[in-house]
């Protein structure tokens, strides 16, 4: 009944009955560990407004997005339906306003507008995950051995984040889509590499700091742990929800950035939301109001809900992260 | 309930192998010395230096308990991460004789000395634990009980899963957490204060070590889980050999756990007694002052006023001169002509730094 | 009103809940004490038996969450409880003041030590100029033993105690009728807390200060007060004079916090460790909440809360008190 009452002399017990002897025993009892632990985090984010309203746009975009290829093979003519190279022959006049035919309508080329919306939905996605994915993982290694170092590899660190922020980014990536064909995944790798170095590196150092003067630091250390196991160990798993968070701000940062340069007419991409609206620019139907408001609306209202959605989730993860953020509920 | 088991005994004092000069010390300290330097950069000279370690000299015998005592910023918790090579001597010698060592390779190498570090740091650390104070912040807060307490079988790599799971089982039965099943999957949040400091322990010992490093193991605890812990510690003190350096505040407690104690002022050692034999008869006024400024929970009792002027400072650049002296009843002239004092035995085994005593 | 000379606070059947994610928490039950005007109260106990709460409870300084649902808390005949909060920010350090544990967060780093308590004492116009409020503090400080000068510098460049000082010297600035300290020494080191005990001690009689001491030290409190309270899962179990209370304990939990404490003089008697573990106060065990730990429980004490033993002022809630004076009350 009490846990912690008078020490009996040592018996010899048998050991291993609790859990029984054997890995894959041992493997379980862990994995249930996590499904509970994540259990509890999916409580909270499900409980707040936001977490639920930005997974159910998230899950709308990604059946969106999974839709494109089942409705080529299936249901359109690729001929008229292509989002690149289609025609919709049976239409007077390029734009043609939404029919029965053409839900959203048609581009000032004669392509389903809907066809281009669903096909640039995957691209968004691969995109935004990658870019989220490559500036995370540059970041919660160099915020952690920076941290962890201090001195002479810290300021080499911190000097390079200083310089990647003083640069505008977009400009810069301007520039480079002016030098090179950048396409999908180099634009990826390019906006992962400055956000990673950058200013997400400085907030999962400063939090790395925080960790690393921890007094479990120390005793992982008296214990005969190496630079690596604490890193790996004990400072990363700390740095991971943070880390989470920034990465869903990435994927908006990196939505974003995407339009930008395909509505300047920079990237090398077959179709994208930005491409539709600088089609749209470039025959100069953005100055005739809302009379054309086919050609802009659908992938406006698309960039700015998935960025939102994944903005949202971001604040939701920090409520589950920050227990100090949720709502009371008396 | 309140039975002789779980009462913590009198330490034994024969069993403490220094105060025989033959006995060889699982332990001796030589000249330890920590400095801190202040107001120093990757590319400028500190300005001056903490001299937080001051010529540190003790040994400890197998099995035996020191306590290190005295107030906050005296350089005890220091000399404690100096053991245990979380922080680098600035000088002096940390030997340590093993009791395997005797055997073997004793007779080319018989002391393992602070200059080792890397891969032979690591294999010291088998023999060398420590004790954190606080058993909230000393535990990583997403890692289960299993993993805090495998942690040092894990990283030296000792045994398989199943060996370490079996080794954490029995060590968890050791320190009183039973079912010891059934705490191997919790968080450390889900354990009192007590428990959680049974899991310190348990981390500590699991690797059976010769030696501990206890900072303060019970200064958060509460009253009733504090007695348990103490014993705990006495009884897996004789059961597995290990010796403690005790660091404390407190000289009640240091009383309960030590054989011997030491007290520190300033980054010095200014006294060094057998525990009973320190608090009847102090020698050095520091530890006098110390000891009446102790409360005593018997509403009756009436104490001497402790006469120290000031506070602990900041030992920055100190001058050579006895570091009590600002403070002390007892100083004159000569004290403050001479060096700091050396430690001296004034009785058998009874050591103090004063010139007045 | 008579007893209003010597009698200064009344406690009277103090209940107190908190409101959780778990559910109700009764932190505080029936607490009933009387302080005599230039006296000194104890309340010991072990981290979470409901004294900090007591005291936050007198200061009218509860989290949201908490909800007193009975009882009343007599200052001079007046109810503090029914008072509005702006009655009772006017009666704070003026007739009530309080020293706190974490001293560091009281005093705010941004302003000068003396200004900080200059202006206590003018916002409860106890002093109507400002060299008139000046002398004031510099009298304080030479009472609390630090130097006046130190007025001038800033809480940073104070040392630990010195800082605990200069916050009593606050508590103290506006002649308060009540001072209630919570672990007022328990950071600092031994000479230093001998040194405030003493000063405390010697400032309160001139004064005719009443002050509650709350630790779970019964060494502080069995030198500094005149009258203690043992206090067990929200519930006072034992009173009495200090020296009575300490010397021959009537409660079995009184008398296990005794003989566990290690004491420097005097023979070395061995110590004796209470089993188990405070119980949790959302789900206490019926009857006696300290039963399960005790040594001398018997049926009685499983299924019912015991009435007061007393002798006298002495009382001890318990069905098999140690002390055989104690007559047990209908």
């Amino acid at each position: 009944m009490n846990t912690s009452g008078p020490v009996a002399p040592i018996p010899t017990p048998e050991f291993g009955v609790e859990i029984g002897r054997g890995r894959v025993r041992f493997v379980l009892a862990r994995l249930r560990l996590m499904w509970r632990s994540f259990r509890n985090g999916w409580g909270i984010f499900m409980e707040s407004r936001m977490g639920r309203l930005s997974l159910f746009t998230i899950i709308a975009f990604a059946l969106m997005a999974a839709a494109h290829p089942i409705l080529m093979a299936f249901v359109w003519d690729p001929a008229t339906y292509d989002p690149v190279t289609g025609y919709s022959f049976d239409q007077v006049e390029q734009p043609a306003p939404p029919s029965w035919k053409h839900p959203l309508g048609t581009d000032p080329l004669g392509r389903d507008v809907l066809s281009q919306l669903l096909f640039s939905t995957r691209s968004e996605f691969v995109l935004g995950i990658t870019a989220a994915l490559v500036t995370v993982g540059i970041a919660t290694f160099v915020g952690a051995v920076a941290a962890y170092y201090g001195r002479l590899v810290d300021s080499f660190f911190m000097r390079l984040a200083d310089l990647i922020i003083a640069l505008p980014a977009i400009s810069l990536l301007i520039v480079l889509s002016a030098l090179f064909h950048l396409n999908l995944f180099y634009l990826a790798l390019i906006i992962g590499v400055l956000g990673g170095f950058g200013g997400t590196a400085i907030i999962l150092k400063s939090q790395a700091l925080s960790i690393k003067v921890k007094p479990f630091i120390e005793a992982a250390r008296v214990a005969g742990g190496g630079d690596f196991h604490i890193i790996f160990v004990h400072i990363i798993p700390h740095l991971l929800p943070l880390a989470l968070l920034y990465m869903m701000f990435t994927v908006t940062s990196a939505i974003f950035a995407e339009a930008v340069l395909s509505f300047l007419g920079l990237l090398d991409l077959r179709m994208s939301w930005g491409i539709m609206i600088h089609t749209a620019n470039t025959g100069g139907y953005l100055l005739g109001g809302t009379r054309y408001w086919w050609l802009i609306v659908p992938a406006g209202a698309s960039i700015t809900l998935l960025c939102s959605a994944f903005y949202l989730a971001g604040r939701a993860l920090d409520e589950v992260v920050n227990p100090r953020l949720r709502q009371r509920n008396d | 309930m309140a039975s002789a088991s779980n009462t913590p005994e009198t330490p034994n004092a024969q069993a403490a192998g220094s105060s025989a000069p033959d006995g060889e010390p699982l332990l001796a300290v030589h000249g330890l010395t920590k400095l801190f330097p202040v107001g120093g950069g990757p590319f400028r000279k500190p300005s001056s230096f903490i001299h937080a370690v001051d010529d540190v000299t003790f040994r400890l015998g197998h099995g035996e308990s020191l306590g290190l005592v005295g107030e906050s910023g005296c350089g005890k918790t220091t000399v404690g991460k100096l053991l245990v090579k979380l922080l680098e001597p600035t000088g002096g010698e940390i030997l340590f004789r093993f009791a395997g060592d005797s055997a073997g390779a004793a007779t080319e190498a018989p002391w393992d000395s602070a200059a080792i570090s890397g891969r032979l740091l690591r294999s010291c650390g088998r023999r060398v634990q420590m004790i954190f104070q606080d058993p909230y912040a000393s535990m990583n807060p997403r890692r289960t009980i299993y993993d805090i307490i495998s942690e040092p079988l894990s990283v030296q790599g000792m045994g398989d899963v199943q060996y370490r799971v079996d080794r954490v089982l029995e060590i968890l039965t050791l320190v009183g957490l039973t079912p010891a099943g059934g705490f191997l999957f919790r968080h450390p949040h889900e354990l009192s204060g007590g428990q959680r400091q049974r899991v310190a322990i348990a981390r500590a010992l699991v690797i059976r070590p010769s030696f501990v490093v206890a900072d303060e193991p019970t200064s958060m605890l509460d009253v009733s889980s504090r007695t348990g812990v103490m014993s705990l510690m006495q009884d897996l003190a004789t059961e597995l050999g290990v010796a403690y350096l005790y660091v404390t505040h407190d000289l009640a407690v240091a009383r309960y756990m030590c054989h011997r104690i030491a007290v520190m002022y300033s980054g010095k050692v200014v006294e060094l007694a057998e525990t009973e034999e320190l608090l009847r008869n102090p020698l050095h006024p520091y530890t006098k002052a110390l000891l009446s400024a102790v409360p005593v929970p018997d509403p009756g009792h009436r104490r001497q006023l402790p006469d120290i002027r000031g506070d602990l400072g900041t030992p920055i650049d100190p001058p050579s001169r006895c570091r009590f002296h600002e403070r002390c009843p007892a100083a004159t002239e000569h004290c403050l002509d001479h060096p700091h004092p050396p430690m001296e035995e004034k009785t058998p085994g009874h050591l103090v730094a004063c010139y007045e005593v | 009103m008579t007893d209003r000379s010597d009698s200064l606070l009344k406690v009277d059947g103090l209940s107190l809940s908190y409101q959780t994610r778990q559910g109700e928490l009764q932190a505080v039950r029936d607490v009933s004490f009387e302080l005599a005007r230039g006296s000194a109260l104890g309340l010991v106990g072990e981290s979470g038996c409901g004294k900090t709460t007591v005291a936050n409870c007198l200061m009218r300084l509860l989290p949201d969450n908490a909800r007193i649902s009975a009882g009343r808390v007599l200052l001079d005949g007046q109810d503090v409880l029914l008072l509005t909060e702006e009655e009772m920010r006017l009666r704070r350090w003026r007739r009530i003041s309080m020293v706190f544990q974490a001293a560091m967060n009281v005093l705010d780093p941004v302003y000068r030590v003396g200004q900080q308590i200059i202006e206590a004492i003018e916002t409860h116009g106890v002093e109507s100029t400002d060299i008139g409020a000046r002398e004031r503090v510099a009298r304080l400080f030479r009472m609390v033993g630090l130097d006046p000068q130190l007025m001038e510098r800033y809480p940073h460049e104070f040392s630990g105690g010195m800082r605990q000082r200069a916050v009593i010297a606050m508590a103290l600035s506006c002649d308060p009728d009540l001072m209630i300290a919570d672990e007022p020494t328990t950071a600092l080191d031994v000479i230093v807390q001998d040194r405030i005990l003493r000063e405390l001690k010697a400032i309160q009689q001139p004064l005719g200060m009443s002050i509650i001491y709350i630790s779970h030290d019964i060494a502080v409190v069995a030198e500094v007060t005149d009258v203690v309270g043992v206090m067990y899962a929200g519930r006072l179990v034992e009173m009495g004079d200090t020296a009575d209370v300490f010397r021959a304990p009537a409660h079995p939990y009184t008398a296990a916090l005794v003989s566990s404490f290690p004491s420097v003089s005097g023979e070395r008697r061995p110590l004796t460790s209470l089993p188990g573990e405070p119980p949790n106060l959302s789900d206490l065990p019926p009857g006696c909440p300290f039963h399960p730990r005790c040594a001398y429980a018997t049926d009685v004490c499983r299924t019912e809360y015991p009435p007061r033993a007393a002798s006298g002022s002495r009382w001890a809630a318990c069905w098999h008190p140690l002390d055989a004076t104690l007559v047990p009350q209908s």
